[in-house]
């Protein structure tokens, strides 16, 4: 394979951008490293994909700058800001085969015929199409046609790869394969990208570094482990991952909640009555006569299994046990739940 | 009896009103003039009305009818791929697609007598485009202007416009947007947008929207017949003439060998038609 | 801020409006052509006289019967023409889907055929047809709505088909069965009600092909609006202009009003600007 360009940087200064009364991006700053990829992560709505397409040059910004490996690309058109770009779906010409599809950012920049051949099979090889090259997009499977748009998108040797929604069209199963290989590839050719997903496993699975992000606003940009460990706000705590919300009185930065003392995360509530944001995982659930909270539900997840447990006082509650004792527990049991102490959000209680 | 054969039986009684209609008034018809055009008035096998097609005046109408057809065909494609075009990047739910629509709708269908009055009071010889221009400019609409081919060129293209639209729009309409925009990422400019994708992808359905636009110009008979009283310059009139003849006894089934020529060139038009929809339809489907 | 986008935007949309009012002007010409013509007055200047005339249905009655005549037997032409097609093909593609789907090429087929099939080719296959109509139905003008069926088959057969192809026939009827209906409740109940629209534009597209017909009519010497026009041209031309240019406004209103009750139930197009987030 020859080799790639390495990534460059890309800086988001203050974009915003509305239609009509929405702000569907409300002053955005964001920076990618070079060969960083950032997976912006949000419901529908939020602005990710409208951040991504101000990146493109695919919509005027209202506001802000788009600067790439330094140079201010604010004004320049899509056509000259050599990114690539793979779309949610149906991007492929339908009437080019594979192999020309992939070749078609060359035959634009009037590359040689010898050239864009030997460059198309490569980069079908990098995807694992060889073999269908000369298919038109009617012929292959959406997982294949996803292949071939991110082969045409690298063919041109971008500065900057943009993902929108690349597998939310496809079959779960075909998602988490071409999820892993999108990564795989995009380390081998070491350009910066931008992915946009409402899909948080997708997220958190192949990106660097995951940016939350609401009504047109990060909410927290960080490493995966720490979005889902210590989430900055309720909102990203709820969107990634599971939780409940248990009600507790905080003080001192540590909330009393069922018995036990939970840590509090930076940025909580840490005086009075409040609601923590404990996930399922850190609540353990045994099996006992005269328990005050009782099994309503169980369901078996394969390598573990969730238990849904209403608490003395009412509330429903999601923990999240090892297989061996999910199989155990049945419905209407008594059992005793514990907390463990591991550090949490805590929110005012509305 | 066995229960499928029962079932298939009772299946195909369902559609035997349909058929039973079908053969009446479509499949009769058909079969009149398809074996008319072979058979003397006597009902003999005989292969003089097709020998008959060779005289100058059937020659001469059928030369003046494919050029007639062609030539609005090419002028009302040409005129209406760019108007459809323009009514596809207005908004869907607008007021100017809808209305446009609809005007197409209506206008795709205007023939006949309507069409004759309308360009009769505009370009006839009381027409105020006619009488605006001798009063102003000096120039002169020929007064024969709508009796010729010339002027029934001028009419057809009024219906043929309107029908490329509402043939075409549909191919505009499955034209994706994101092949422009990865068009564009790709590092492509509007030109070659055009030239490498949207161009290649349309061409099927502009040439079979034109093909379709041929044939009913081909076919079309009530337009001509309110405009053209005189003499017989295209085929459909031909026809007529045959038709409402009672001079000679064999003209009846000539009549019909003229007819059964008119359904294979139209045949064959729509088969070259049906051909391009269906590839088009795999590329913008 | 270069705005390259919005100048796209602007640069679509004068080219739409160039486009629009250049080939808009041709369109208008001849329309205000009828107009004028109508409104001209004997000695110069302008008159409503004649569209006093025509507004006034009973004295149009009166003063030209072969309009009135025509009136009629469109009239009729009209409502038997959209009941047979009804009657004939709601049925039959429903059936066929359901029962006999390996028909379906064959239905097709036959629907598409008369538009190979030129009106003047068909009058002259039709014309002994109608030689019997006229023997065992009598000489009506209004039996000329089975060749009319023939006419609008392709038509109709494509807009009930667009409809049909948009629900799932099979699981639709399939459900009802299993819920114990039977095959008339489901044609009526079940079917029908999710084909409306189609039947809708379907019976529109038969309604503006019936009323604009003139091939047929006139050359088996019957009556229709058509022919009658046609004739009253010949008398009183204004009136005749007249008459057409309401016909015309008709259909146009029936079209746009279809627009809008056709439009509430399709789908977006996907070729559609994004002008907002998608979802």
């Amino acid at each position: 394979m020859t080799p790639q360009r390495q990534g460059v940087a890309v800086r988001l200064e203050g974009l915003s951008r509305h239609y009509g009364a929405v702000r569907a991006l409300d002053g955005l700053d964001l920076e990618l490293a070079p060969g960083e990829l950032v997976a912006l992560l949000g419901p529908s709505g939020c602005g990710k994909t409208t951040a991504l397409r101000l990146l493109a040059g695919l919509e005027d910004a209202d506001a802000g700058r788009v600067v790439v490996d330094g140079r201010d690309l604010t004004d320049v058109p899509v056509s000259k800001r050599d990114m690539g770009m793979v779309f949610q779906a149906y991007s492929l010409f339908p009437h080019m085969t594979a192999r020309q599809n992939v070749a078609f950012g060359l035959r634009l920049r009037g590359r040689s015929a010898a050239e864009q051949r030997s460059r198309a099979g490569e980069m079908l090889e990098l995807v694992g199409l060889s073999s269908q090259a000369d298919r038109y997009a009617h012929q292959m499977s959406g997982g294949q046609q996803q292949r071939v748009a991110l082969a045409r998108a690298l063919a041109i040797e971008p500065q900057v790869l943009l993902l929108d929604e690349p597998l939310s069209a496809l079959d779960a199963k075909v998602r988490v394969q071409l999820r892993d290989e999108i990564r795989r590839i995009q380390l081998d050719v070491g350009a910066t990208t931008l992915l946009v997903t409402h899909d948080q496993e997708e997220a958190l699975a192949v990106a660097d570094r995951v940016g939350v992000m609401r009504s047109g606003r990060l909410e927290q940009i960080a490493a995966p482990s720490v979005i889902y460990t210590t989430p900055a706000t309720a909102f990203v705590a709820e969107f990634v991952g599971l939780t409940n919300r248990l009600d507790g009185i905080a003080a001192d930065g540590v909330a009393q909640v069922l018995r036990a003392r939970i840590p509090l995360l930076p940025g909580s509530s840490t005086s009075g009555p409040v609601s923590v944001l404990v996930r399922p995982e850190s609540v353990e659930v045994h099996t006992q006569r005269d328990g005050d909270a009782e099994v309503v539900a169980t369901s078996f997840l394969g390598s573990l299994g969730r238990v849904r447990v209403r608490t003395a006082d009412g509330a429903l509650l999601l923990a999240q046990v090892p297989t061996g004792e999910a199989g155990v527990l049945q419905v209407g049991d008594r059992v005793t739940l514990a907390l463990r102490p591991v550090p949490a959000l805590a929110v005012g209680r509305d | 009896m066995p229960l499928t054969s029962r079932v298939r039986g009772g299946a195909l009684l369902g559609v035997a009103p349909f058929l039973a209609f079908t053969t009446i008034f479509l499949a009769v018809p058909t079969l009149v003039v398809v074996v008319g055009a072979f058979v003397d008035s006597a009902g003999r096998p005989t292969l003089a009305n097709v020998a008959g097609l060779r005289q100058g005046y059937i020659l001469d109408a059928l030369v003046s009818t494919l050029e007639l057809s062609l030539g609005t065909a090419v002028v009302g494609a040409v005129i209406g791929a760019p108007l459809a075009y323009a009514v596809v990047t207005a908004a869907p739910e607008g007021m100017l697609r809808r209305s446009v629509s609809a005007v197409c709708g209506v206008l795709a269908q205007f023939g006949g007598v309507t069409l004759a009055f309308a360009f009769l009071a505009t370009v006839g010889s009381q027409g105020f485009v006619t009488l605006y221009l001798s009063d102003h400019t000096g120039l002169t609409v020929p007064g024969d202007l709508l009796y010729g081919l010339r002027g029934l060129g001028l009419v057809y293209v009024y219906f043929q416009i309107p029908l490329m639209v509402i043939v075409f729009l549909p191919a505009l309409d499955g034209v994706r947007v994101q092949w422009r925009e990865a068009t564009e990422t790709l590092g492509g400019s509007t030109w070659q947008y055009w030239r490498h994708v949207a161009g290649p992808l349309l061409m099927p359905a502009f040439l079979g929207s034109t093909l379709l636009l041929f044939a009913n110009a081909f076919a079309a008979y009530a337009t001509a017949a309110a405009l053209v009283s005189q003499g017989s310059p295209i085929l459909p009139l031909v026809v007529r003439a045959t038709f409402t003849s009672e001079v000679v006894l064999g003209q009846a089934n000539l009549g019909k060998a003229i007819a059964l020529t008119m359904v294979v060139v139209v045949a064959i038009v729509m088969t070259g038609y049906a051909w391009l929809q269906r590839r088009t339809s795999r590329w913008v489907g | 801020m270069a705005g390259l986008q919005r100048a796209r935007v602007r640069r679509q949309a004068t080219f739409r409006w160039v486009v629009v009012a250049v080939v808009g002007t041709f369109f208008a010409l001849p329309l205000l052509g009828m107009l004028e013509f109508t409104t001209r007055a004997p000695g110069g200047g302008r008159t409503a006289a004649v569209w006093r005339t025509v507004a006034d249905l009973s004295g149009l009655r009166t003063t030209y019967p072969e309009l009135w005549a025509g009136l009629k037997a469109s009239g009729a032409l009209v409502v038997l023409t959209v009941l047979i097609m009804l009657v004939l093909l709601v049925p039959t593609m429903t059936w066929v889907r359901l029962r006999v789907p390996r028909l379906r090429r064959t239905i097709e087929f036959i629907c598409l055929l008369p538009l190979t099939i030129p009106a003047i080719v068909l009058v002259v296959g039709l014309a002994p047809v109608y030689a019997w109509v006229t023997y065992l139905l009598g000489g009506s003008s209004a039996w000329l709505c089975f060749a009319y069926v023939v006419l609008v088959l392709p038509y109709c057969y494509r807009a009930l088909d667009a409809g049909l192809s948009a629900i799932d026939v099979r699981t639709l009827a399939e459900a009802a069965r299993s819920l114990g209906a039977g095959w008339g409740t489901v044609m009526v109940r079940v079917i029908l009600p999710n084909v409306r629209t189609a039947v809708l534009s379907a019976s529109f597209l038969a309604v503006a092909l019936v009323l604009g017909e003139f091939t047929i009519a006139s050359l088996l010497h019957r009556d229709n609006l058509q022919v009658g026009i046609n004739q009253l041209g010949q008398r009183d031309a204004q009136v005749a202009v007249a008459v057409s240019f309401a016909a015309l406004a008709l259909a146009f209103v029936l079209l746009l009003v279809l627009s809008f009750a056709g439009h509430r139930r399709t789908r977006r197009p996907l070729a559609t600007p994004l002008t907002e987030e998608p979802a």
